[in-house]
């Protein structure tokens, strides 16, 4: 694979080590010691950290704002961006200023539509206007013709050029099934350099989900990280089961769960076993792991799977 | 059609209170076929709203109309003898109707009765959905006849995000197919997933709304 911009993430992919991938949410507030705090949390236990996008269309401080952050703490970022909330003018000028500000990595996604926001005890905004100009696939397309074009999507030229490390999600188990993989081709064609997969707790059907990635070529073309989230009692994983989209969780394992005498060791030891099962699958670069209002658990459960330290980047 | 739905009855005493004489007039062509505005539904609300604003003790005189089509001039010029009357009209038309009579009937105030909200089909009896967001560059000959501009909340073109559920839902509302999925299942009857392949690249919007207010002029219909 080609450099792009040598981000950790790039290199420690590019040199085949095992990535590990880690969740950094903003605060709802603007207070930059919450995001230190969790820097402080997580630093060096991952090669990247993923700051999410207003993820369930709650408003919080900007992901290029906490990436920012995450910079100044020594922790290398992966900007998430949505295409809810701005146009191709405004990420454009986003991604430029990200960029300046030393951003590398970026994911491109739709966004959680903004009646997400108002579930659970928030209001959120569920009366905004929605912009979606472009979708997540148009917008890797345009990081690509920043970083590798030095052109804007509407065909003028800058100088220099933007390169970024650009990553996309992938949802292998959501319906329509039969269209996922395509749909993970056209990321991967439209330049996609790294996946990062909704959470996985159904390693069977998973593995079966990279096997045709990997039939279509795909998995030499773009590094595939399985997203794992932490569980944390039988109910977590029932309500993800039920109500995320594209999780599947295998009832056995909300049994087990059930039966734990301690969900939390449970959780973690869940955790352990599917890293090492990814870890195991044939066209599997990394994980991206996710501890939800829990960071606290991640430096243990990256050091317990044999992950930690992480390997000096040449 | 044009979709409209009533306004609460409670915001249409508010602005029709301060008022004498008023003008309810309703448009027998989309809002007739969404029952929101035609003939039937002017008849309905304007006794409703004769006893809410009686019920507030505001004696106020409603009259009644229904144009064939509240969007042609030539129908709309069938009122000026019965606006002549009034100090104000309230149309449940769509948007458009509302504007024809402020425009020719100014300086008499026109009061929107509806809220107009989208173009539907009425799939079954009482259920009506969305099929159409005049984006002005339509792609259902690529999207085998369902339009994701409309139809998927995300308005996405390249196929469907994350949150298809199981049941072949839209992550937003489980009781709205995710278009996506039904063009996936169609093409894929046809024998056609792979046409779906196609990277299609950033649309231009500004054959629509997004482009200004829309004026079209037609030099062949113009002698
Ligand atoms: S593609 Fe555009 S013009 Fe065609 S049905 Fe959809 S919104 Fe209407
Ligand atoms: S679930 Fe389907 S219809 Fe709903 S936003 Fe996603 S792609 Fe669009």
């Amino acid at each position: 694979m080609r450099m792009f911009v040598g981000s950790n993430l790039e290199r420690r992919l590019a040199a085949g080590d095992f990535a590990v991938t880690a969740e950094v949410g903003p605060p709802r507030g603007p207070d930059p010691a919450d995001v230190k705090k969790k820097a402080g949390i997580l630093r060096g236990v991952a090669d990247a950290y993923n700051v999410t996008d207003n993820q369930t269309a709650v408003v919080r401080m900007s992901s290029i704002a906490a990436s920012k952050i995450l910079l100044q703490e020594g922790l290398e970022p992966v900007m998430q961006i949505v295409c809810r909330d701005r146009n191709r003018i405004a990420i454009q000028s986003d991604l430029l200023g990200a960029w300046a500000l030393g951003i590398r990595n970026v994911l491109c996604l739709s966004g959680d539509h903004q009646s997400a926001g108002a579930g659970g005890k928030l209001k959120g905004h569920p009366g905004a206007k929605n912009v979606y100009d472009i979708d997540s696939i148009q917008l890797i397309s345009v990081v690509k013709g920043l970083r590798d074009g030095a052109v804007q999507e509407g065909g003028d030229s800058i100088s220099p050029a933007a390169p970024f490390f650009i990553g996309a999600a992938w949802t292998p188990l959501g319906p329509p099934e039969k269209f996922r993989t395509i749909r993970l081709a056209k990321k991967i064609n439209a330049g996609a350099n790294f996946i990062q997969t909704q959470a996985v707790y159904d390693i069977k059907r998973f593995a079966e989900a990279v096997r045709r990635a990997e039939d279509m070529g795909l998995t030499d073309r773009a590094a595939i990280l399985p997203g794992i989230i932490v569980p944390r009692s039988a109910g977590m994983l029932k309500y993800m089961n039920a109500n995320v989209p594209g999780i599947e969780v295998p009832e056995e394992m909300i049994r087990r769960m059930k039966n734990a005498a301690d969900p939390k060791i449970e959780g973690i030891e869940i955790t352990l076993e599917l890293i090492d099962a990814v870890k195991n699958l044939s066209g599997i670069k990394g994980v991206h792991l996710q501890a939800i209002e829990a960071e606290e658990l991640l430096p243990d459960i990256i050091r317990s799977a044999g992950l930690l330290p992480r390997p000096r980047i040449y | 059609m044009i979709f409209a739905e009533w306004k609460p009855l409670d915001e249409l005493i508010d602005k029709l209170k301060i008022h004498r004489k008023v003008l309810l007039v309703g448009c027998a062509t989309c809002v007739a076929e969404c029952a929101a505005g035609g003939e039937k539904e002017v008849e309905t609300l304007a006794p409703l709203l004769r006893m809410a604003l009686k019920k507030q003790d505001h004696s106020i005189e409603i009259i009644t109309a229904t144009l064939e089509k509240q969007c042609e001039w030539e129908f709309v010029e069938q009122l000026a003898q019965q606006v002549a009357e009034v100090d104000a009209i309230m149309s449940i038309a769509c948007g458009i109707g509302v504007q024809a009579l402020a425009e020719r009937f100014d300086p008499v105030v026109v009061y929107p009765g509806v809220n107009t909200s989208a173009l539907t089909i009425r799939e079954e009896a009482g259920l009506w959905a969305a099929r159409c967001a005049a984006c002005g560059d339509c792609i259902l000959g690529e999207t085998f006849g369902y339009c994701p501009v409309a139809r998927c909340a995300k308005s996405l073109l390249n196929g469907p995000c994350g949150g298809t559920r199981k049941d072949g839902k839209c992550e937003v509302n489980e009781e709205v197919d995710c278009v996506w999925n039904l063009i996936v299942e169609r093409a894929d009857e046809r024998g056609r997933l792979e046409s779906l392949s196609k990277f299609k690249k950033a649309k231009d919007w500004s054959n629509s709304s997004h482009g200004g207010p829309k004026r079209v002029i037609r030099e062949d219909l113009r002698q």
